[in-house]
């Protein structure tokens, strides 16, 4: 089809023209950008934890009162909780990914290193590797005589008794391959602070460590520690069967109970649950962000209807008088149709240019990627589509507009 | 005339219905979304202490070692318990407070109300002058209390509700951590927000239950609760914070005039010199003495998303406006005609300016109260959402005006491009096209 009498035509509507190219533009610039950061926050909301997610339970308590026999009592605890039907494992844990906050340390490759490597971090609690449901792809799992207890690896610490602190330590994958990438990282030491040093017995595929603010900054740098921990120091983490998750919490919650009153529920749940949790404000945000983006391109669609049907209705008798001059009801359609898909073009290419500012100011001011080549075609063809099925009422009316009208005055 | 100009308004909004109402709700819809973020992000990053806030400051150090020293790096953002207690005890300022925060187990008289984990603050005596904390009944303590490590607590109006009914409980006595403590004071409303003076455990967290002196909490061993940092091979044993190279307390003080503030501050940097030539403290001297304000603005406490969604608001609300104006220019050039006769009879370009722009006003005022509907609506959904700030999203007297003074001007803003390319008309041309 001839554009020019469309070019003509738009010729005479300049203002009204720019106004709509100006608005598809701003549209295409914000839509590109926002599905961008939508599908961020997906994908921060995917990242894989290594655990056996579906197969775990936690109580926390507090406690009230001193217990000078809390060794005795935690393993008293523990295995009432493991003569619960349905328990594979149980333990209490530092602290349980999905967290908000979390304990890292510095970790360096050599003591005289300036700068920590990498900052990761740590598990404790006696066959947290077994409870978690951590797969080992390398080495072997902690060794239960190579286990010391928190307070009294604090009481050696304070006495400066190195040597007879835990040694041996599991990393993940991630971890193994920043710290010496592309070596075995089996039998390899790593230092934290000055003087504590680990030997690595082995990897672990993934596990991710807890923290909001650490997804983004080494989501997967974790280890565990041969620690144990006493009841105060840790959180119950019980695994079973994904269908024995809510009866094992209730036993477990009336176990705990029955055997120290004494003590506080804190919080307990699913591990599941405690992943929907952490992730509340991202999907609140993703949903926010979809919410704008539709609402953007329904009151784009409707300025387009609007401002269509007004052409239609002003061009009424021109479009009777070519009509009447032989032209088809396909004509008269494909006219509008074309000088849509002219304004919508116009308007993606400026909002191209416009995308890729917002994505630079984005970049300066909220730490975000560069935005992939690819999302400013899906703006193009999502305005383009829209700007079609936007004018096609419009379009149909002016195409319906019968041939008689021409003879008619205004 | 002003009347008439109304009614002809009016009369050209209802020829076109779906039109009227389209710009309507696009204008709504965009302030709507735009005063929802906008009054979010001016909620969330108000003054905590208005009137007070000038003259409160957060003096930090740089005890850290040398090994992973970076010029240029700030000070941590907490004090050791050595320099804490140093600052304290120096009185160099007006006031001032060495605090901390944490969860204490509470065991009420009544067998009612089980025992619960109450959020505490451990910090010294002038706490509740410097930061002007309202009183219901009773008073805080002075520093003989700090000293002598007494038994002593205040306790937030929302527990004395809950545990007392709301009657003055000063001299009754409260359960923490296994040990009787003697109220001496019950607060009245105090919430500043953010929660400035402790950032560490969350900018827009609960609120504290019982106020306990720093000396009391660490003799009983209460728990502590926010961040530690560490250095060297300190590993941050609860039990022992005070030896431990750590950083886990806040101070601040309370400086009147800018002399004290730089008084204060040399000061600073003369206790650093002095740690530094002992070997206590290893890196250049590096201290910072920042206000409230500036505070909470080197934090970041107002989170991304929420100043991320007021531009993306504000960009919908120019898609709105574009939209507008380019549905009023289509439709004031259709009036052309009747504008041409118009002035063809007498009527002068700025009356039929004028007219024009009063039928602009009428949809900006429409959209304005539709947008001030929607923004009520958008603040009710931000409550419902599981963010910490959620529940402060309300909507206060000066947004509201806000909202109004923005719905005219953009509607406003929106007629003025139309009226003026309409009054343009050559009323000569428009007859003879009839």
């Amino acid at each position: 089809m001839d554009i020019r009498p469309i070019l003509f035509t738009l010729r005479r509507h300049k203002l009204t023209c720019c106004l709509l190219v100006l608005q598809i533009a701003f549209t295409c610039a914000i839509v590109c950008n926002t599905i961008f950061l939508i599908s961020q926050r997906l994908e921060r909301m995917r990242v894989p934890s290594g655990i056996a997610e579906r197969e775990l339970v936690y109580v926390q308590m507090a406690y009230i009162g001193k217990r000078p026999d809390e060794k005795a009592r935690a393993a008293a605890d523990l295995a009432a909780l493991r003569s619960i039907s349905g328990v594979k494992a149980a333990t209490l844990i530092n602290e349980m990914p999905f967290d908000y906050g979390s304990d890292n340390s510095d970790v360096r490759t050599d003591p005289a290193q300036r700068m920590p490597v990498l900052s990761a971090s740590q598990y404790f609690g006696e066959s947290a590797v077994k409870t978690l449901g951590v797969q080992i792809v390398e080495g072997r799992d902690l060794r239960p005589e190579e286990y010391v207890d928190l307070s009294d690896a604090f009481a050696l610490l304070a006495a400066k008794q190195y040597d007879k602190l835990p040694s041996a330590a599991l990393i993940t994958r991630a971890m193994a391959d920043r710290l010496w990438p592309g070596q075995n990282p089996l039998g390899k030491q790593y230092y934290v602070g000055k003087s504590i040093s680990f030997t690595v017995v082995g990897v672990v595929a993934n596990l991710i460590r807890p923290g909001r603010d650490r997804l983004d900054v080494g989501a997967q740098y974790s280890s565990v520690w041969p620690i144990s921990l006493t009841l105060a120091q840790g959180a119950f983490l019980i695994r079973c069967a994904p269908q024995d998750r809510d009866r094992v919490l209730r036993v477990a919650v009336d176990k705990l109970k029955a055997l120290d009153p004494n003590r506080i529920v804190l919080d307990k749940g699913t591990m599941e649950q405690h992943r929907r949790d952490f992730f509340q404000n991202d999907r609140a945000m993703a949903g926010i962000l979809l919410g704008v983006c539709l609402a953007l391109l329904i009151v784009t669609a409707l300025g387009i209807v609007g401002l269509a049907s007004f052409w239609v209705s002003q061009r009424n008798r021109s479009i009777g008088v070519r009509r009447a001059l032989g032209a088809t009801r396909g004509n008269i359609l494909h006219y509008f149709q074309t000088e849509n898909f002219l304004l919508t073009t116009m308007g993606v290419v400026l909002g191209m240019v416009l995308a890729y500012g917002i994505n630079l100011f984005l970049i300066v001011h909220y730490e975000l990627p560069r935005m992939p080549a690819v999302y400013f075609p899906v703006g193009a063809i999502l305005l383009w589509c829209l700007g079609q099925a936007a004018v096609l009422g419009p379009a149909l009316r002016a195409a319906a507009v019968p041939p008689v009208v021409a003879t008619r005055s205004v | 005339m002003l009347s008439y100009y109304f009614g002809l308004a009016l009369r050209s909004l209802k020829r076109n219905r779906m039109l009227t109402a389209l710009m309507i709700l696009a204008i709504a819809m965009g302030i709507g979304a735009s005063m929802t973020t906008l009054t979010v992000l001016h909620v969330l990053s108000g003054d905590p202490l208005p009137g007070r806030s000038a003259s409160l400051y957060y003096p930090q150090l740089d005890p850290r070692d040398m090994p992973s020293y970076t010029p240029g790096v700030e000070p941590p953002g907490q004090l050791s318990w050595i320099d804490g207690m140093y600052l304290l005890h120096a009185k160099r300022g007006t006031r001032q407070a060495l605090m901390t925060g944490g969860m204490v187990p509470l065991q009420p008289e009544q067998s009612s109300i089980d025992p619960f984990h109450a959020n505490a603050r451990y910090t010294s005596a002038d706490f509740f002058p410097m930061f002007s904390v309202p009183f219901q009944y009773g008073n805080g303590w002075g520093d003989a209390e700090d000293e002598g490590k007494a038994r002593v607590v205040v306790i937030s109006a929302a527990l004395n509700d809950k545990l007392f009914g709301g009657e003055n409980s000063v001299g009754k006595t409260l359960r923490l951590q296994e040990t009787d403590f003697r109220i001496i004071g019950v607060l009245g409303d105090w919430r500043p927000n953010p929660h400035f003076y402790d950032l560490y455990m969350g900018a827009y967290a609960d609120y504290e239950q019982v106020y306990v002196p720093l000396s009391t909490s660490r003799d009983l061993h209460m728990d502590h609760g926010g961040s530690v940092d560490c250095w060297g091979d300190s590993a941050g044993d609860q039990v022992h914070l005070e030896r431990e190279n750590c950083t886990w307390l806040q101070f601040w003080v309370e400086l009147d005039s800018p002399a004290s503030v730089a008084a204060y501050k040399q000061f600073l940097e003369h206790y650093s010199q002095d740690q530094r030539a002992s070997g206590r403290f290893t890196r250049p001297v590096n201290v910072r003495l920042r206000s409230v304000m500036q505070w909470l603005d080197y934090n970041q406490v107002v989170p991304s998303d929420t100043r991320l969604q007021a531009w993306l608001a504000l960009g919908f609300l120019v898609v709105c406006l574009v939209n507008t104006v380019g549905l009023m220019l289509a439709k004031f050039m259709r009036r052309a005609g009747e504008l041409g006769v118009r002035r063809a009879l007498g009527a002068s370009r700025r009356t039929l300016f004028g007219q024009l722009l009063l039928e602009s006003g009428v949809v900006g005022f429409a959209g304005g109260v539709l947008g001030l509907l929607l923004a009520l609506l958008g603040l009710w959904l931000v409550r419902q959402q599981p963010s910490d700030y959620a529940k402060l999203a309300h909507m206060d007297a000066a947004m509201l005006l806000a909202t109004f003074v923005l719905s005219v001007a953009a509607s406003t803003l929106a007629g003025l491009l139309p009226a003026w390319r309409a009054c343009r008309i050559a009323p000569a041309l428009q007859l003879k096209a009839q």
